[in-house]
């Protein structure tokens, strides 16, 4: 196509004189700007802007121009232009009509290094943790309001979502669940078997595998492997709906979006989380007992003899117990999230990633506090 | 571009479309469809619901596969590039999709610089006036170029989407039913813009619409998708077809209103 934009600069009779010639299109802007940016005009009063030459001319070309001319004019030196062609008149004209408002600098960009900026975000992170806390406690408030009412009325309980929602988080899970946990009973049998033998106790592995399976990993393992899937599935799925104004109409519709999205994951995750547990502590202490076979020759019986008198009182049922708060957690925080999702797409994935972390750090933080209140009741 | 280029028999057509044929969904959209566009005009494309429209807009600009024929755009086999030619050819192009189709995570004037970063290599002086310019072209306030898409109103988002479209200077820009969902004041502003720029920016123009007043107002021909091809003309040629959505189309109520307020001689 045409040749290639160039300008040159002179003087002429004391005037700054500025020829310009090619295409002047977007593509060869980058030169053009950085010719321009150089370009010294001395203490000539006086500029004039040739145009002859120029066969072609887009908006960009046109904008060169015209910031050009305007730094010129902003030195005070009087400018014009000459032999403007017909044909790119009407674009310069178009941009320089429309470009009368001077464009402002780089939009937003929040500066600041050093360490009051540190500071400064020291501090808003602290009051985004403390506002999460809060608006997290409320929205379980609700929560709590919207289970009540259904409790009282039963019905309104969607039963095929509350089926489908157990068949995805808990039916779905097992492979993983069960993978990890025999996989963890494997290792802690072989870690636990290698220190017990220095003392000849190779025995009491049975015991180590139960009690650390049966208190605290099966659980533990299940909420945070619940909180990656399943949490993380809830933000998003919520997420979208949010995106695409779906939560929106279900409340123009006279719906309540907790009762119909919150609900049933909620129900959901409270009855397959137990049950999701129990199966991990089994698995976890099927591959502890296989590798206790393996290593330690301990039969299966005798593993079962060791594991009955080493599980006594609540070991058993504490697991089952920490599950509902882990579930309740885990769905508040998820569902929580996703309801918080704007209308863009990269607040979706951003919330999403927020769900997961806060939910598996509050699922160790009870989990924590579970281990001091258990110890305080000798349980 | 120059005069002459207008509508000169002897230039070879824009975009040339032969026996094309696509298929959606296990059905044909189009069968044996021939279209020309000539540089520097502004074509409509219109059709019933379901009758290729966009599938026809995207085909030729490469988000439907083909399943025969050919599409030459810019003189260039489309089939036949390579990547980087491809690449090449999409920047001498633009499109504006129906939503709008900005990237929701990043401000009007960061999409704006979306394809001027990814094709050019401008200091980043340059690249946000350019943005700020190209604001101000389409009719935007300043502002709005700090602002996300979801923080505008839908007349604003396309324009802004408007914007991205013609952020590397296109010659030729695809619209996809531009002033739907648009009341219609903003529509007739809209229309105005598209005619405006296209004029100044010596702009050829793709344009899929079902607005009557769009068609009448800014269009110099006019594609109509019926039985998977294109019958294409003026608006004073189709008013003389015979084929009955064709006349359904322009002279139902809606049609006849609109070509009388256009002062469009009707015969009816």
């Amino acid at each position: 196509m045409a040749q290639e934009a160039w300008v040159e600069a002179g003087f002429r009779e004391g005037a700054f004189v500025l020829r310009a010639g090619g295409a002047w299109r977007v593509r060869g802007a980058a030169a053009l700007d950085r010719k321009l940016q150089s370009l010294d005009p001395g203490a000539a009063r006086a500029a004039r802007i040739d145009l002859a030459e120029v066969d072609s001319l887009d908006s960009a070309g046109a904008w060169l121009l015209l910031r050009t001319e305007r730094a010129l004019q902003t030195r005070g030196i009087e400018v014009s232009v000459e032999n403007l062609r017909p044909e790119i008149e009407p674009l310069l004209r178009k941009v320089e009509r429309s470009s009368q408002v001077v464009p402002p600098g780089r939009a937003r960009r929040r500066g600041g290094r050093g360490y009051r900026d540190f500071a400064r975000r020291v501090g808003e992170a602290t009051f985004w943790c403390l506002a999460q806390a809060a608006e997290l406690v409320s929205f379980l408030g609700l929560v709590t309001i919207v289970i009540a009412r259904t409790l009282l009325r039963p019905r309104r309980l969607r039963f095929v979502s509350l089926v489908n929602h157990m068949e995805r988080t808990g039916v779905t899970a097992m492979p993983i669940v069960g993978l990890i946990s025999i996989l963890i009973g494997v290792v802690l049998a072989y870690q636990g078997a290698d220190q017990l033998r220095q003392f000849g106790a190779e025995i009491y592995t049975v015991n180590l595998l139960g009690v650390g399976i049966l208190r605290e990993l099966g659980i533990l393992l299940t909420a945070i492997i619940v909180a990656g899937r399943s949490g993380s599935a809830f933000t998003a799925e919520i997420g979208a709906m949010k995106v695409h104004e779906e939560v929106d109409a279900m409340r123009t519709l006279g719906l309540d979006p907790v009762e119909i999205l919150v609900l049933p994951r909620l129900f959901a995750l409270l009855i397959t989380l137990p049950l999701l547990g129990f199966y991990a502590n089994f698995m976890g202490l099927l591959g502890g007992a296989l590798m206790s076979y393996a290593t330690l020759d301990i039969n299966f019986p005798l593993f079962v003899r060791q594991l009955q008198s080493a599980i006594f009182g609540w070991t058993f049922w504490l697991g089952p117990l920490k599950a509902p708060f882990f579930a309740v957690v885990i769905a508040v925080v998820g569902c929580y999230q996703g309801l918080k999702v704007s209308q863009s797409a990269e607040s979706v994935g951003r919330l999403t990633t927020v769900s997961v972390v806060e939910s598996i750090f509050l699922v160790i933080v009870l989990d924590a506090g579970f281990s001091v209140v258990f110890s305080y009741l000798h349980v | 571009m120059s005069d002459a280029s207008r509508g000169n028999g002897a230039e070879p057509p824009i975009i040339r479309i032969r026996g094309l044929k696509t298929r959606l969904g296990g059905r044909a959209i189009h069968r044996n469809l021939d279209l020309d566009v000539r540089r520097g005009e502004v074509l409509g494309v219109v059709g019933g619901s379901g009758t290729g429209k966009s599938v026809l807009l995207r085909a030729i600009v490469g988000l439907v596969p083909i399943r025969a024929g050919t599409i030459e755009v810019f003189g260039e086999n489309m089939a036949a590039l390579s990547d980087a030619e491809r690449r090449r050819i999409e920047s001498r192009w633009g499109v504006l999709f129906q939503d709008g189709a900005l990237f929701s995570s990043l401000t009007v004037a960061q999409n704006i610089e979306v394809p001027l970063k990814e094709h050019l290599d401008l200091s980043p002086e340059l690249m946000s006036e350019i943005a700020a310019m190209k604001v101000a072209l389409v009719g935007l306030p300043p502002d709005a170029g700090a602002k996300y898409p979801a923080e505008l109103s839908g007349g604003m988002r396309k324009r802004a989407a408007l914007a991205r479209s013609l952020a590397l200077d296109p010659e030729l820009l695809f619209l996809d039913e531009p002033t739907a969902g648009l009341d219609p004041i903003a529509a007739a502003a809209f229309d105005n813009l598209i005619g405006d720029l296209q004029k100044s920016l010596g702009l050829t123009v793709f344009l899929v619409t079902h607005d009557l007043d769009t068609l009448i107002t800014i269009c110099d021909r006019i594609a109509v998708l019926v039985d998977k091809r294109v019958k294409i003309g003026t608006m004073t040629e189709l008013l003389r077809d015979p084929h009955p959505w064709i006349q359904s189309y322009f002279r139902g109520p809606r049609g006849r209103s609109a070509l009388a307020a256009q002062g469009v001689a009707g015969e009816g």
